[in-house]
């Protein structure tokens, strides 16, 4: 097989794992310019049109070009610059367009951003810049990160690659599906009850939600403070391992980032060890609440991991039960304060009202009646009631106290296993508007993940195999600042998974290409 | 019972004080002097451009998050040590949450439920010395907001053709210091008003955690007035006199509030729970507000702030930097001086404790730094609208001021020209004598000349000095100076003109 570049073409680079191309970039087999040229030809083949992808809502091709071009230039120059150059130099990736980036738009899926430019760059926009990763553009997710399906966005759905009439879940249905579809190897997502794993899942990729404050949330545009983590999405876990050891580390405008040294995740997801391993599966997640091909592909993996030497039990965290319920107490309350300073005085869209006086109070109610969709007002309703005088006790405290009674669920649960797994998800991808009319049925999709945000936990989503044509995915949760045991166990199972037909990311099918590319520049 | 509350004429305050017992309770936010913000690292200064002093945080644009300033922490801990406080093993910011353009997030980063210091007291000494105790409830740490300007008549926001915001004061950290209700001051609430707030303003000054300049609202007071029926002990209904920003605005407005409370109560009304706004013009107060304890700001914990942990050591640390509470410090120092209460309490009024106190440490007497600071300094920087501080005025200058008057090379009003002439920039005083020549004539030759043609021009006044009216000696003095152009000695000419006359002097 020839090495040579020239010998490989645009469609073989963007199916090469992320750490793949990083080494053949390394090598010279390949410049960063021809990646990322491959990508952006990708992106305008299947994400535009109006059976696209639409992953992207913006793509900034000519600046991805140029960051290539450099990292090409110091690599061509050899010396120590080339031996500086970070091991992702040069790989390119999207950015979940919730996260701040200079000289590009940043809009949170929502009208009420339409247009606003960040004067800064979040924490790890400055990170992935630093390393040299060309920054393709910015991924679409349901309006500032509320939803399941990504059908929340106030610029249309992103279609899930697998069948492009079904979600690519949600919020960051845009960085999956991008990562599914090879748009891009690598993408920044935010996970507040999920976001990351369940479109990962739905997707057949790789996401992690970090330990909270293992990454720093410094340009992330905050939903609930206290739940958000942003964090990798990729094909395998060990890519995603690289990408977290780069954005990873204590960053002081984050007051909430951990001072930690960032452990070898990568090194991590490169482990085969199996035996002596104890895994607990969860109880209170293991059964009716699964679609039967989620469950059967779940205890497929339990097998595969007995069989491989681990030993399965089965952990009680009867808190758990209550995690759902919580949730939407905390990250609603947290929201509704959050999204408070979109009031069109400052900046974003600014809405005048349609009659009567010019005052203050009216512009910002017009505002925000005009700005924000119906589940960011619905949010913020419940909010802004669960944190009124008379109310805060029973609904933010008592959600607190459930916060807590989860923490010790963990902490018991991790005193007796090394991990705990789950499906990531109880179903797997569902078609566009199929729980759009019936919040409650759409908030259950993160009933397995919510847990770890409330407890702060690492979690990872890898694919288990198909059901129905479908990805799922297990999820792999260690305690606090054991995020290593996550990439860990997350590589163990996507390799006993992988099954006759090669890792499922390898299986998707070819998204119906675009008539009509809108998006590349 | 009937509202009364806008028609009630105000009683006198003696009426008031034979029917009333007031209640008083003080809001006093302070401006800390840190290099930057509360939660950025924005320069904290005053009187830049509007809208420099800014970063992302202050602005609230999206995707940023606040670090709590240590030294900000540092100086809340130090004041709350001074005031007598607890302080907090742990406490949490939490969130105050109100829709107004002056916040650019929407909400004031404050403390709620979990003060950093709490349960401590001020000894306040009023204007006879007497001293009395205010007991402080908590003192927290907040942000400041930004400044509104409303464009058009009213000045309020209500009505105003369009505001101006400037968000240079958005994020400066504040402290405010909550008292408890203060009861049992009666006629001397109004004393005790100003008095608590002078307090404040010196111990904050004191600590050099704040510039403590009222004029500039480093510190501002909320002052809160009830009254209840003599003798009662239940609380009656208050209300909040918000920025009353000097020390002669808040004994005003507590005097204005109980006459009103006591005017409507008086008259069979009820007073509103309300803010009200200070005029300095008129003195008095208009309604705000209503403000009820339902007033619902939905604080919950700062989720993007840790709590702030204290240990033993870091306090004890702290406590080791605080300087001597200043009621101690102006007891010893007017011992140490020997002072009369008047001349003491006049130097504290008028701020100039610290320069005095400098200037006697640096070897004048207290009597001569006093007479300096007190007399001709501050009228050289009422002159110049500055603060006395702000001539540049070093001890080692009226020290050798003083020396030359002792040493009789000049006297007290060339002395004055001269502190003029250095405080205009001619250099040091001994300098500027020699320069000018502005020594005293004491060479009898000169003197003798223009005492001789003094009396020579008056003998009326001459006779009368030899008739033994010594006293008339006076007239001679004033022809005697014009002919020296003020550089005689008037003991001197005295002395001449008595030899001259076969006087014993």
């Amino acid at each position: 097989m020839s090495e040579h570049s020239s010998t490989d073409s645009g469609d073989d680079l963007i199916c090469l794992t992320a750490a793949r191309m990083a080494q053949k970039l390394r090598t010279g087999e390949i410049t960063s310019v021809e990646l990322t040229r491959a990508h952006l030809d990708r992106i305008a083949a299947v994400d535009g049109g109006d059976h696209g992808v639409h992953a992207f809502l913006h793509v900034s091709a000519e600046e991805a070009l140029a960051t290539a071009a450099e990292v090409d230039a110091v690599r061509a120059s050899g010396g120590a610059a080339a031996e500086a150059l970070h091991p992702l130099a040069g790989v390119p990736i999207a950015v979940k367009d919730l996260i701040v980036t200079v000289g590009q738009p940043t809009t949170a899926a929502s009208k009420m951003l339409d247009g606003w430019m960040s004067p800064y760059d979040a924490t790890v926009v400055t990170r992935i810049r630093e390393a040299g990763m060309p920054i393709l553009g910015k991924t679409n997710l349901d309006e500032f990160a509320m939803g399941s399906s990504s059908e929340h966005s106030a610029y249309g759905a992103t279609r899930n690659p697998w069948d492009l009439e079904r979600t690519p879940g949600g919020s960051g249905g845009g960085s999956a599906a991008a990562v599914a579809a090879f748009e891009t190897p690598l993408a920044l997502g935010t996970d507040t009850g999920g976001s990351i794993r369940q479109p990962g899942a739905l997707t057949g990729t790789v996401g992690t939600k970090p330990t909270y404050g293992s990454v720093s949330r410094y340009g992330a545009i905050a939903m609930a403070s206290s739940l958000d983590q942003i964090g990798p999405c990729a094909r395998t876990a060990e890519d995603a391992a690289l990408l977290h050891e780069l954005i990873a580390g204590h960053d002081p405008k984050d007051a909430t980032s951990l001072p930690d040294e960032v452990a070898p995740f990568a090194d991590a997801a490169r482990r085969d060890d199996v035996a002596g391993l104890r895994i607990g599966v969860v109880k209170q997640l293991r059964g009716e609440g699964n679609s039967d091909g989620v469950a059967a592909r779940f205890e497929d993996t339990l097998d595969a991991l007995r069989e491989a030497g681990a030993e399965v039990v089965e952990v009680d965290c009867p808190s758990f039960d209550y995690a759902l319920g919580a949730y939407y107490l905390i990250m609603a309350s947290e929201a509704s304060s959050n999204l408070a300073k979109f009031d069109g005085v400052r900046y974003g869209t600014r809405e005048l009202p349609e009659d009567g006086p010019v005052t203050i109070e009216r512009v910002m109610g017009a505002t925000r009646a005009a700005g924000f969709g119906d589940e960011v007002k619905r949010r913020i309703i419940l909010g802004t009631y669960a944190l009124s005088a008379g109310y805060y006790d029973a609904y933010y405290g008592s959600a607190q106290k459930v916060r807590t009674l989860i923490q010790r669920d963990f902490e018991a649960a991790f005193d007796d296993v090394h991990v705990l797994v789950t499906p990531t998800s109880p179903v797997t991808a569902f078609r566009f508007g199929e729980k759009l009319d019936d919040p409650l049925a759409m908030y259950l999709n993160d009933v397995a993940t919510i847990p770890a945000n409330l407890a702060g936990v690492p979690g990872i989503s890898v694919p288990i195999g198909l059901a129905e044509g479908l990805p799922v995915g297990a999820q792999v949760l260690a305690p606090v600042r054991e995020d290593a045991r996550t990439y860990h166990v997350g590589a163990v199972i996507e390799r006993l998974m992988q099954g006759q037909d090669g890792p499922l990311w390898a299986q998707v099918p070819e998204p119906t290409a675009a008539a009509t590319p809108t998006s590349g520049e | 019972m009937t509202d009364t509350t806008a028609e009630a004429r105000p009683l006198s305050f003696e009426e008031t004080l034979e029917t009333f017992d007031p209640v008083l309770g003080f809001e006093v936010h302070v401006e800390l002097n840190t290099a930057t913000k509360m939660f950025s690292s924005a320069p904290n200064a005053f009187g830049d451009e509007p809208n420099t002093n800014v970063n992302e945080v202050d602005l609230g644009l999206p995707g940023v998050l606040p670090v709590a300033n240590r030294t900000a922490v540092e100086s809340a801990i130090r004041l709350g040590l001074a005031l007598n406080c607890t302080i907090a093993e742990h406490c949490r910011f939490a969130r105050k949450q109100y829709f107004y353009p002056d916040t650019p997030k929407n909400f004031q980063t404050s403390q709620y439920d979990e003060p950093i210091a709490s349960d401590g007291w001020i000894d306040v000494e009023l204007d006879d010395g007497e001293v009395f105790r205010v007991e402080i409830e908590r003192a927290h740490m907040e942000e400041d907001a930004g400044k509104l300007t409303h464009q058009g008549s009213s000045g309020r926001i209500q009505g105003a053709e369009s505001s101006l915001v400037d968000y240079n004061r958005a994020g400066v950290p504040l402290i405010e210091i909550v008292t408890k209700p203060i009861v049992g001051a009666g006629e001397r609430a109004p004393e005790l008003a100003r008095a608590y707030v002078s307090a404040i303003r010196d111990l904050v000054r004191a600590l050099d955690i704040s510039d403590a300049r009222m004029e500039r609202g480093n510190v501002r007071c909320d002052a809160n007035v009830s009254l209840m029926p003599k003798g009662a002990s239940t609380f009656g209904t208050r209300t909040e006199t918000k920025n009353v920003n000097s020390m002669r605005a808040v004994e005003h407005a507590v005097t204005y509030e109980m006459r009103r409370h006591a005017g409507v109560l008086s008259a069979g009304g009820s007073i509103t729970q309300e803010t009200r706004h200070w005029h300095e013009d008129t003195r008095t107060t208009t309604s705000g507000r209503p403000k009820s304890d339902a007033d619902d700001y939905r604080y919950f914990p700062e989720p993007d702030l840790v709590p702030v942990v204290t240990d033993a050591a870091w306090i004890e640390r702290l406590r080791a930097t605080l300087p001597e509470p200043p009621a101690e410090r102006r007891r010893r120092l007017r011992e140490a001086w020997g002072y009369s209460d008047q001349e003491f309490r006049d130097v504290v009024a008028a701020g100039l404790l610290d320069q005095i106190e400098e200037t006697v440490d640096s070897g004048a007497s207290p009597a001569a730094a006093r007479k300096w600071w007190m007399g001709e300094i501050s009228r050289l920087a009422n002159q110049r609208d500055l603060e006395p501080a702000a001539l540049g005025v070093e001890p080692a200058t009226i020290i050798e001021l003083d020396g030359l008057i002792r040493e009789e090379r000049i006297n007290d009003k060339i002395a004055r020209q001269v502190l003029e002439l250095h405080v205009d920039g001619e250099g040091a005083p001994t300098q500027i004598v020699e320069d000018r020549g502005l020594e005293v004539v004491s060479d009898d030759g000169a003197l003798t000349a223009a005492v001789e043609k003094a009396m020579a021009e008056n003998p009326d006044v001459v006779e009368k000095v030899a008739g033994g009216k010594l006293k008339a000696i006076g007239a001679l003095i004033g022809p005697v100076m014009k002919e020296t152009k003020g550089q005689a000695d008037a003991g001197k000419v005295r002395e001449i003109v008595l030899a001259k006359l076969g006087i014993e002097g």
